[in-house]
């Protein structure tokens, strides 16, 4: 009997802009992540996929319903979870080692401890030679892997990624993807990945969930049989692939058409 | 595979990147050149037309009466006494002012800046307070402190401290909001996430405004001495301005500017030193 780790219970949410109006992200949606599970998120454009890592996280409280993780309701930021953002969120003014080695400082680690891991986790990355390299001075790719060890640091248990992948190009997009999977096969963590590339969420994935249109709710969830450990850049021409990618395709077409 | 080490290798450059090179030295030589150029004909223009008549020495004084003025200066001192005794008084009030008042500003900007609440109320009256032409303020700290350094000190303070603030709070309030959400998330306390990322990216704003508020300082002391005081720049220009002479106003003008010239470059040499992280925008070669 597999353990849920996040439970996300009926929840809707609701923003208020300043002048009053009030716009509905999500419209009762339940969703439960198993642990050890890979789940991506695919949905149209302002669906409210990254609010449901949001609440997840506990940065945006839905309006109604009940967000568990671990089995209890979310109260303040679990120190068991970990983000990696769309954007770039390393900090410019830190190198890379002092980039990888703040998660620990921020928990109470000392700093040469805290390097030292940080120094073995910037090996596990790939960016060995590049410690004390700006961020600016990287390209996006080593950015993010930058971002990558930054979170891995601190050993999530639960592991939230908001379309990490979506500002590389399609050949270091492949090789990251790639790259996640090792770390995450190391790890061991429960993934909430959201992607609006369907063939990225295939790939990565044990479960695939597409939300309908805005405000969002699930509108189907497809399991993903591919054997792991996957080759990300072969699993693609693979039959059963195909033919997953045209269903959830169809699903999602209905949902982005105007 | 090693992209980041494109630096001169030696001799290997090939024929293409020295003339490039050559260029740039060559450009930056013009820019030097001319730069000179404008100096000596400004200077000279200004020589002749008093020679020919064309401006009236009397007000607009000429390059080598404020020459001569700066020699005497220079060697004999000035009626209040020497120079550099002078410069040093002025120098201090400013220092101490744009020392106080800035780091007022920032510690408000930032304490303001991180407290939406706070913010919201006190902003209105930094709005007001910044509108008041600052300056008349002089008057008062001359009756509150006497004639003494007092009475500058605080005019640099209020010139620098508005400057300073307003943009320490912007620059908090800019803050990259996912960089404070991904602080938190990497396990930041609040107090962590002030002075590891808030800090850190108001420093660019907050140094862009020592630039202009150390002018400011400089105003404040010059402009507090004016008022009335017994050493410094000011009186010098007062005294100057007393007795009818423009050659006098023109000198002190020239040294007050050397000092900012050199504050100017002191402070860029910190900033570059403390936002050493941040992107090169123009790499100019052969510099």
């Amino acid at each position: 009997m597999p353990t849920p780790v996040i439970e996300l219970i009926n929840v809707s949410c609701k923003f208020v802009s300043p002048e009053g109006k009030i716009t509905q992200a999500l419209r009762e949606m339940s969703l439960c992540v198993n642990e050890g599970d890979f789940c991506a998120i695919v949905g149209p454009t302002g669906c409210g996929k990254s609010t449901t890592l949001g609440m997840i996280t506990s940065l945006s409280p839905p309006s109604t319903g009940l967000v568990k993780v671990f089995g209890k309701p979310v109260a303040g930021i679990d120190p068991n979870i970990g983000f990696v953002f769309q954007t770039d969120a390393v900090f410019p003014w830190k190198n890379v080692i002092d980039n990888v080695a703040i998660g620990p400082i921020y928990r109470g680690k000392n700093a040469a401890e805290a390097k030292k891991m940080a120094a073995d986790w910037v090996r596990r990355v790939g960016l060995a030679g590049f410690e004390h390299h700006y961020p600016h001075q990287l390209s996006g790719g080593m950015r993010k892997r930058v971002a990558l060890a930054q979170t891995f640091i601190n050993e999530p248990k639960i592991l939230l990624m908001d379309e990490p992948f979506a500002a590389l190009d399609v050949q270091t997009r492949a090789l990251m993807q790639g790259e996640l999977l090792s770390l995450w096969s190391e790890l061991k963590a429960s993934v909430i990945f959201v992607t609006h590339d369907i063939e990225e969420a295939i790939a990565l994935a044990d479960r695939v969930v597409v939300l309908s249109k805005g405000p969002g709710t699930v509108k189907s969830s497809y399991d993903i049989p591919l054997a792991r450990p996957r080759d990300v850049s072969e699993a693609r021409y693979s039959e059963q692939f195909i033919h997953l990618s045209k269903q959830i395709w169809h699903d999602l077409k209905n949902e982005v058409q105007i | 595979m090693n992209i980041f080490s494109t630096t001169s290798s030696g001799g290997s450059a090939s024929e293409e990147e020295r003339r490039a090179v050559a260029k740039a030295v060559n450009r930056s030589r013009l820019v030097i050149f001319l730069r000179i150029g404008l100096a000596v004909v400004t200077l000279a223009t200004w020589e002749l037309a008093v020679i020919y008549g064309l401006i009236d020495p009397f007000f607009f004084s000429r390059p080598s009466d404020i020459y001569t003025q700066l020699a005497v200066w220079l060697t004999e001192g000035t009626a209040q006494g020497p120079l550099w005794r002078e410069l040093l008084v002025t120098m201090e009030e400013t220092v101490i002012g744009f020392f106080i008042g800035s780091l007022l500003g920032i510690f408000c900007g930032i304490a303001l800046g991180r407290n939406k609440l706070a913010g919201d109320v006190f902003s209105i009256y930094i709005k007001i307070a910044n509108a008041i032409p600052r300056v008349v303020l002089g008057s008062i700290f001359i009756i509150i402190f006497g004639l003494g350094m007092g009475s500058k000190v605080a005019l640099a303070v209020v010139m620098v401290f508005f400057v300073v603030f307003g943009n320490a709070f912007q620059g908090v309030r800019e803050a990259d909001r996912n960089l404070i959400a991904n602080a938190y998330i990497l396990g930041a306390s609040k107090r962590q996430v002030t002075f590891s990322v808030v800090i850190p990216s108001a420093l660019t704003w907050i140094l862009a405004s020592l630039h202009v508020s150390f002018g400011f300082a400089l105003v404040g002391a010059v402009v507090g001495e004016f008022l009335g005081s017994r050493h410094g720049i000011g009186l010098l220009i007062a005294t100057a301005q007393g007795t009818f002479n423009a050659a006098g106003v023109f000198a002190a003008m020239i040294v007050l500017a050397v000092v900012a010239l050199a504050a100017e470059y002191l402070l860029t040499a910190l900033e570059d030193r403390l936002l050493k992280w941040r992107p090169v925008q123009f790499v100019e070669h052969g510099m």
